[in-house]
């Protein structure tokens, strides 16, 4: 099968049982959300996807393939990427450098020595379409530490899209952005290419319903229900964690 | 077996002196997260101390061995208020380049108070005396050194284990923000450790001189030693340098004995080795 | 393109006034010169790839010996011992830094520390080859290109080490503009994001602290053949501690902050240390210290810094 395919995937830290047979797929072309209170293990999931953690148990398979053996950065490379939860970014380097960094080291010419790195005009290419495509023109030059939180988080997408992934998964990109921010990260998930597997990770319910088209819940590690956001709006569970959670 | 139990006696001794010296240089690393390079400055301002206190103003060694300590406790205070404090928040960088200012400092001022001779440590009579243990000759003095540092050791666990001050301790080393939330003065903690450290180090240097020659140039020759017996057991581990300490008082000597002329370089290795497979030493902690 | 001749031009003119202006210090400038190619290859591992080291003097010393012994036994041809230097500094720093970029923080710095210690040990104990603590002597460097003899003046000395620094000062102008050279910068602001685009971090660390080792065992090999000489001290700790603290000084990740440290460093030493070294101890103390508080980005903030206060002034005054 094309995409991502996960059966039975566990993770223990000591006797803490983190991911619990989870069984989930992301065909080419998906729009996925994973949803869950804290600590329901949602960002582990997505490490042991891409790699920066090791499962206890289970395989996962992309395009058919195991892809166990495989490190982190070497599953970027097969089209496995993620946004980081917490913003992480190459806060000293301007934009255009954080996004120039990703292109050059796709198109394998991160370790050339003798060019300069802003010299190739296929390169810069790709990177102005990307500063165009998250409206990142303005800030082109500036260091991306001056620049406000959300736009950061905007940069934190563009950084990932650079590696035309064929998975993306975004961990809670609107987290910590205020409100009044929130609709430039939507219209950025929404401009992603159609054939891109997104799965996002996401509370803010808002965000959620506007870009998926079928909601996974995750509780405890373990995962609750799938179905559509009509499905999953009405469905009395959920209703309750999300409401117990609320008041608890 | 006589060299065997040789190689037992003397690497005791030495472990226990690198153990005095580096235990103090590891508390403070785990607890202030401060890469000190001059912390063997004060192994040096101790022994510096008892030179003069010994040879110049006549003292004798029950009288030298804890007014240098003292001596060094009373410098180190000061020091950690206003130099150490303000540099446990800089980057590890900075804090090299900041003790190894510290360290040119102490350095160029044992030279202009005692010159950059070796700098002897009158021991009384009755320490050059030898027991016998039947199988070796073994001097008062490194029968004094081991129960000295088997003595630190105890007299810290107890300190650690049994005492408010050591429970606060530990608690600043695990997690420093928690421990200022639960309204634990770090800052008076960072302070007396600090001075206990330096405190045991001016101890280690003086009973140790024997081994490690006391001159100006001192922080500078033994500042990987210290380093390395600090990075073997994990940083903030008092176990795991006493552990590092003993291994390495045993390994060197051992290879004294047996390598003489391989011994600082099959030393060497060993240590490369062993930090290769266990980066974070014995018992560092993880994600520390 | 014209800003960079600009600065080479300067380079050169800086060059050729210091010559006019010293003639009788020709010594103590080619000794800045080497003193520069060495802390630029740190600049390079520290200042772009933010690897701590305390160390940059073992890769030095190796190179200073492999372009001595070269002299003496194969070939005594200078360029070619450069050459056996840069090779002898790589060496060292792939085979040191296969096990050594798998570490970091304390544990790094203090390795690199011992990395220095025990060549030293090595070129201490392997007397018959190295001549011990005595030095390695009778290193005769042949003529430069076969142009210019190495005369007892020191002005071939001055003018090989000259553009022996301009040239890798040109070199590192260009790796630091390199797509290798920004990815440097990026392990150095989030390894994290580095290996999350795909990157193996190690390796590149890898290859830059072996260039870095290569440029610091050409600045000990210039130094073993201009001063025909090579002793225990080329692996010192002092070395690299001063190679460090001239970096700071001066500022790191942009190459002239480099050659600014060091040549404002050894300026200091040159009056100071004239009459004591332990003088100099105190100075050198005093000014890491001083360094770190009131300067932690180094001298060449100060222009930036002192346009800011001048804008503010007179913003003030408006
Ligand atoms: N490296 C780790 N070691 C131990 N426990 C961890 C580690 N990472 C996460 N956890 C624990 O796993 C649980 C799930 O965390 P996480 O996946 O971050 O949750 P979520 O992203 O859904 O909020 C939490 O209880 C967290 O404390
Ligand atoms: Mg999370």
């Amino acid at each position: 099968m094309q995409g991502l395919e996960v059966r039975g995937l566990s993770k223990r830290f000591g006797g803490l049982v983190v991911s619990e047979d989870i069984d989930f797929d992301l065909p080419p072309g998906a729009r996925k959300a994973l949803i869950g209170p804290n600590g329901a293990g949602k960002s582990t999931f997505a490490n042991l996807v891409t790699g920066i953690l090791a499962p206890t148990g289970g395989t996962i398979r992309f395009d058919g393939q195991d892809i166990a053996g495989l490190d982190e950065a070497q599953r970027v490379k097969r089209g496995i990427a993620k946004t980081f939860q917490i913003t992480t970014l190459f806060s000293g380097l301007t934009v255009r450098e954080n996004l120039r960094l990703p292109v050059l080291e796709r198109r394998g010419r991160g370790g050339g020595l003798f060019r300069r790195a802003d010299g190739d005009p296929a390169i810069e290419t790709e990177v102005e379409a990307l500063l165009a495509q998250f409206d990142l023109l303005p800030f082109a030059d500036r260091p991306v530490v001056d620049l406000a939180y959300g736009q950061q988080r905007l940069v934190e997408m563009a950084l990932t899209l650079a590696l035309k992934p064929r998975v993306l998964i975004l961990d809670e990109p609107a987290a910590g952005v205020p409100s009044s921010e929130t609709h430039l990260i939507i219209e950025a998930i929404e401009r992603l290419p159609g054939d891109l597997a997104v799965l996002v990770i996401e509370h803010d319910m808002d965000l959620v319903f506007r870009v998926a088209r079928s909601i996974v819940v995750l509780v405890q590690g373990r995962i609750l229900t799938e179905g559509t956001p009509g499905e999953i709006a009405t469905n009395a569970q959920v209703r309750e964690l999300y409401l117990g959670g609320a008041h608890g | 077996m006589t060299l065997l139990l040789n190689i037992a006696v003397d690497g005791l001794a030495y472990g226990m002196i690198l153990f005095m010296i580096a235990v103090g240089l590891s508390v403070t690393m785990g607890l202030m997260r401060v890469v000190n390079l001059a912390h063997g400055g004060f192994a040096l301002i101790g022994g510096a101390l008892a030179h003069w206190l010994g040879t110049e103003a006549g003292l004798p060694f029950g009288l030298v061995l804890p007014g240098a300590v003292a001596g060094t406790i009373l410098i180190a205070m000061p020091l950690e208020r206003l130099v150490y404090r303000r540099i446990y928040g800089f980057g590890e960088l900075q804090q090299v380049l900041a003790t190894i200012g510290l360290t040119f400092l102490m350095i160029a001022s044992v030279n202009l108070w005692q010159g950059s001779s070796l700098l002897a440590i009158t021991l009384p009579e009755g320490l050059n005396r030898s027991v016998d243990l039947g199988f070796r000759q073994l001097t008062a003095h490194r029968a004094l050194v081991i129960g000295v540092g088997a003595l630190i050791i105890l007299g810290l666990w107890v300190l650690l284990d049994r005492t408010r001050f050591g429970i606060r301790l530990r608690a600043a080393v695990d997690n420093r923000e928690t421990a200022s939330a639960l309204g634990i003065d770090t800052g008076r903690i960072y302070m007396l450790t600090f001075a206990l450290g330096a405190g045991l180090a001016a101890l280690g240097g003086i009973l140790g001189a024997e081994l490690l020659p006391i001159d100006a140039y001192y922080p500078l020759r033994y500042m990987v030693l210290f380093l390395i017996v600090v990075a073997i057991g994990g940083l903030g581990s008092i176990l795991g340098s006493f552990v590092a300490a003993l291994a390495i008082g045993l390994i060197e000597t051992a290879s004294r004995y047996l390598v003489p002329d391989m011994a600082t370089i099959t030393f060497f290795v060993l240590v490369i080795l062993f930090l290769a497979l266990r980066p974070r030493g014995l018992m560092g902690r993880a994600g520390a | 393109m014209n800003r960079r001749l600009l600065s080479l031009l300067l380079i050169l003119l800086a060059g050729g006034a210091a010559y006019l202006l010293f003639p009788y210090n020709l010594a103590f400038l080619t000794r800045i010169l080497i003193m520069i190619v060495l802390v630029l290859s740190l600049d390079l591992i520290l200042g772009l790839a933010g690897i701590a080291t305390l160390g940059q003097a073992a890769m030095y010393g190796a190179g200073a010996y492999a372009a001595g012994l070269f002299a003496i036994h194969v070939w005594a041809d200078p360029v070619a011992g450069l050459l056996a230097g840069a090779l002898a500094g790589a060496a060292l720093a792939a085979l040191s830094g296969a096990v050594l970029m798998r570490t970091q923080g304390l544990t790094l710095i203090m390795l690199t520390i011992a990395v220095a210690q025990i060549c030293a040990e090595i070129a201490n104990r392997a007397r018959a080859v190295t001549g011990g603590a005595d030095g390695l002597r009778g290193i005769r460097p042949g003529k430069v290109l076969g142009l210019w003899e190495f005369d007892f003046i020191g002005i071939t000395g001055y003018w090989y080490a000259f553009a022996v620094m301009a040239l890798v000062l040109l070199a590192l102008a260009v790796i630091a503009r390199s797509p290798f050279g920004l990815s440097l910068r990026g392990i150095h602001e989030s390894p994290e994001r580095m290996v999350a685009i795909g990157v193996s971090v190690y390796r590149r660390r890898l290859a830059a602290y072996t260039m870095g080792g290569a440029v610091a065992g050409t600045a000990g090999a210039l130094s073993a053949q201009i001063t025909q000489l090579v002793s225990l001290e080329a692996f010192s700790f002092t070395l690299s501690a001063e190679a460090l603290i001239m970096l700071i000084l001066g500022g790191t990740g942009r190459l002239y902050g480099a050659v600014l440290g060091t040549v404002i460093f050894m300026a200091v030493h040159h009056l100071a240390a004239a009459n004591d070294p332990f003088n100099w101890l105190f100075v050198i103390g005093a000014l890491v210290l001083a360094v770190v508080f009131f300067l932690p980005r180094g001298l060449i903030v100060l222009p930036t810094g002192l346009k800011r206060l001048a804008k503010g002034g007179r913003h003030a005054g408006s």
